[in-house]
């Protein structure tokens, strides 16, 4: 296993597009640990893209298992030539990038997902995924298209006061 | 490392301030750092760091006076690259009544929170007023904690959230 090079803003190769993958053999498989082992010297990503590190093919990574707060989850995931098939709400949150050092802001994702893809064998996967995953693997998976999050950031101006939270306490707070 | 100064402009909006304003800076060899440029009320103001050489108040008021802007300019200890990631964002809502932000930021530092960053605006119409106000910020206390802290506030809704940045 090696960790490799991340590319950084702002390196032209990462408004690349990717290429689908499609043959799932061992130099894939090599890649996607190598990949892992470059996610994990990240300092607290949940996810990372192939092209971040300069490969040019749809394989991303998603792991949000060891958020501060617990958050719905799958675990590790390997998606290779992940496809969304279903989206919807959506919601501000914010987001940091390892090709972005030193920078955060708020960006706008849909809050549940229906998602395909295939693992590093070839074989299909199907997920069901709600709000951090969600928006862990939107962020990811618009890195395969050359997206960043610095490209969607809007104004917290424009955030919406979320009218459903009229009655006091947020979602910690037990009913009594 | 370079000396930042904290450079402050007010003054009644019109088009092509920042624009005015910047390419002085530029023109005189002074380097921008992190800003913030907002309207409020139909005036326009401006935080900027910025560095350089000479007296940047001299560079600029040429262009403040022709703009009509006020000029204040503060050495600062400090530099780029200090952010500090927020935890939790606070919306709060209510009809507009003396002492709200006071109330709820009060509430907040007892707390141990630390604003990060604050904005308010007055929505509603000039009869009903409505006070809407956003605050990102950071604490070591639970979600459950900041929110009891806020509890106590009766005609203001205060609802907190949990920020979990996500970095990939």
């Amino acid at each position: 296993m090696a960790s490799l090079e991340i590319l950084k803003v702002p390196d032209e190769r990462l408004k690349q597009a990717s290429e689908p993958v499609d043959v799932f053999d061992d130099i894939l498989r090599t890649f996607v640990k190598d990949l892992e082992e470059t996610r994990q010297m990240g300092p607290g990503a949940v996810g990372i893209a192939a092209p971040q590190v300069g490969h040019f093919q749809r394989i991303v990574i998603v792991d949000v298992s060891k958020t501060r707060k617990p958050v719905p989850n799958h675990g590790y995931m390997v998606l290779v030539n992940p496809e969304i098939t279903h989206w919807e709400g959506y919601e501000m949150g914010r987001e940091g990038c390892l090709s972005v050092p030193d920078y955060t802001g708020n960006v706008i994702r849909a809050t549940r997902l229906e998602v395909k893809a295939q693992d590093p064998w070839g074989k299909p996967l199907e997920y069901g995924m709600e709000g951090f995953e969600a928006r862990a693997l939107q962020h990811e998976m618009d890195h395969l298209d050359g997206m960043l999050f610095i490209d969607r950031v809007v104004s917290r101006r424009t955030d919406l006061f979320r009218r459903k939270v009229y009655q006091k306490g947020g979602k910690s707070r037990k009913s009594s | 490392m370079n000396d930042w100064k904290m450079l402050t402009l007010v003054g009644g909006d019109q088009q092509g301030i920042v624009a005015k304003v910047t390419m002085v800076l530029y023109r005189n060899g002074w380097n921008l750092g992190e800003a913030s440029m907002i309207r409020l009320g139909g005036n326009f103001s401006i935080m900027m760091m910025v560095t350089g050489e000479g007296d940047v108040e001299q560079i600029v008021a040429p262009v403040a006076s022709e703009l009509g802007l006020h000029i204040h300019v503060d050495d600062i200890s400090g530099g780029l690259h200090q952010h500090l990631i927020p935890n939790f964002q606070v919306r709060v809502l209510g009809a507009d009544r003396a002492g709200i932000v006071a109330q709820v930021t009060q509430a907040l530092v007892d707390a141990g929170f630390n604003i990060l960053e604050l904005e308010s605006d007055v929505a509603g119409s000039p009869d009903s007023p409505v006070y809407i106000m956003n605050i990102q910020g950071f604490a070591q206390a639970t979600l459950e904690q900041v929110e009891n802290a806020v509890a106590i506030l009766g005609d203001i809704d205060v609802s907190v959230s949990s920020v979990e940045t996500l970095i990939g």
